[in-house]
């Protein structure tokens, strides 16, 4: 393989590792309160929280270019505080990433949650838990599989994005040509070689992973039944 | 018991629709035709003022399917199904016919392509370039994808014999092809761009600079009939009429020049 399509795979892999992070770490709290709240603007919350995932990924794109351009309030505030915009940038791919891939993380963890149910947080409540600690020390645990399951499929969402980087990426070697843009760039200009390694590398990538959740859930006992 | 009225025609409904598809079938004008034409992105806009003219001059119907060079190209290797390929170069046309995608001695030069530097900024491109020379001054510069669009590959040239080049790399940003390049510059996410001189000139906003033609070869762009249309009435009259008079004319609104024709 070429330095450039290590590059690719490189660039790839940091953006999900990175958007992987972040998407725990807004997910949960959101999915928390999903599953929690009575809040009669609970479902309002939770489709706009799906929405990204019905979308075309150029409507997403296109709003994100909109909204982060220098003539926009929301870009000229952004280049403000950073220093730069997002689009054509690794910063741009991670903000648009955790927006695009963010009801992968929300609805496993949200169902997690919401199968643990009422009852072993009053029992931690009893035994004089804060909801802090019943939080940490009850919920997290026994809701495991959901955050597993919402970072491997955030993580690979992230490697599959496509529209939207295509949009807002400006296809710069080693900031924003991730995978999919070199894939679909090696076919464009007849690379047959190149696209079939990496679209290959991509095929094996993602069934290894989903074949490894499942083992993983079955090795610790974490799926249905026990 | 006898039928209410209502149900006759609606009994006949069947009838009368697929008796209305028949006669559509084969009534259609005696000589009107379709055509599907695949196009590059520079020549979108005078391709969509020529097809209107060519179809009220001939009554046949031109569909276009619009995209950078290279990736039209790949298509037509493909088999996609376009009669008619208007590329944004020379290299292209001459490839699909040496692979046998086209119709032999059907190529031919129909316009000649004119690069600017574009920025929505009214203040930021000076007449001369001399902005190329302080990569600072700007964030990003956009050019079409060059290894897929003519006129990106002529604008890296351009940078080439400014001698900036090297400055201007870390600054490149790539759009798909020359329209998403447009697109870029407009929307203020990149500062400046260079694009095609057809896109900017039915518009005075912004600033520009034609850049000279003795900074890049001449951008010849090729048409050439492709075998999936070589007997197809509408896309022969297509090419006909694009070297006409009627599509030169239009041609010239858009800034391309006509040598070699």
């Amino acid at each position: 393989m070429s330095g450039e399509m290590w590059d690719a795979v490189w660039l790839t892999a940091t953006l999900a590792a990175i958007v992987t992070v972040l998407l725990l770490v807004v997910a949960t709290p959101i999915a928390w309160w999903l599953a929690r709240s009575r809040s009669p603007v609970k479902e309002v919350v939770g489709a706009l929280v799906t929405l990204p995932l019905v979308l075309p990924p150029t409507v997403l794109g296109f709003y994100l270019l909109v909204a982060f351009s220098p003539n926009s309030p929301l870009g000229q505030g952004i280049a403000a505080v950073f220093g730069q915009g997002l689009p054509f940038t690794f910063e741009g791919l991670v903000v648009a990433s955790v927006i695009h891939s963010l009801p992968f993380a929300v609805q496993p963890i949200r169902n997690a949650f919401e199968a643990i149910g009422d009852r072993p947080l009053e029992v931690a409540a009893t035994l004089r838990a804060s909801p802090w600690d019943a939080f940490w020390t009850v919920a997290v645990p026994l809701a495991r599989p959901g955050f597993l399951a919402g970072a491997v499929l955030g993580f690979a969402h992230t490697v599959g994005e496509f529209g939207v980087v295509l949009m807002i990426g400006g296809n710069i070697p080693g900031e924003t040509k991730v995978l999919s843009i070199a894939i679909y760039d090696y076919v464009e200009t007849l690379q047959w070689t190149q696209a079939h390694i990496l679209a290959a590398g991509m095929l094996g990538f993602s069934f290894v992973v989903l074949l490894a959740m499942r083992l993983i859930e079955k090795r610790l006992g974490w799926g249905t039944g026990r | 018991m006898s039928c209410p009225p209502a149900s006759v025609p609606r009994r006949l409904l069947p009838v009368v629709v697929a008796a209305a598809l028949a006669a559509g079938a084969v009534m259609p004008r005696a000589h009107a035709g379709e055509t599907l034409v695949a196009v590059a992105a520079n020549f979108t806009a005078a391709a969509q003022e020529i097809g209107a003219a060519f179809t009220e001059a001939t009554g046949h119907t031109v569909t276009f399917s619009f995209g950078s060079t290279g990736k039209l190209y790949a298509q037509i290797s493909h088999g996609a199904p376009f009669d008619a390929f208007l590329a944004a170069d020379a290299a292209r046309p001459e490839k699909a016919e040496a692979e046998g995608h086209a119709v032999p001695g059907s190529r031919f030069p129909y316009a000649l392509g004119r690069i600017v530097l574009y920025s929505a900024d009214p203040a930021l491109v000076d007449d001369g370039g001399a902005v190329l020379e302080a990569p600072e001054a700007f964030g990003r510069l956009a050019i079409a994808n060059p290894v897929t669009a003519p006129y990106g590959a002529a604008a890296l040239e351009a940078l080439e014999a400014l001698d900036v080049l090297d400055q201007v790399r870390p600054k490149l940003v790539q759009g798909d092809s020359i329209a998403q390049t447009l697109q870029f510059v407009t929307t203020g996410n990149a500062p400046l761009g260079f694009v095609a001189l057809s896109q900017v000139a039915g518009h005075e906003d912004g600033s520009r600079w034609l850049v000279p033609q003795n900074l890049y070869a001449p951008i010849r762009q090729d048409a050439v009939l492709l075998k999936h249309g070589a007997d197809n009435d509408a896309a022969h009259a297509f090419l006909d009429y694009l070297q006409g008079p009627d599509a030169a004319a239009i041609m010239d609104r858009y800034g391309y020049g006509q040598s070699e024709r």
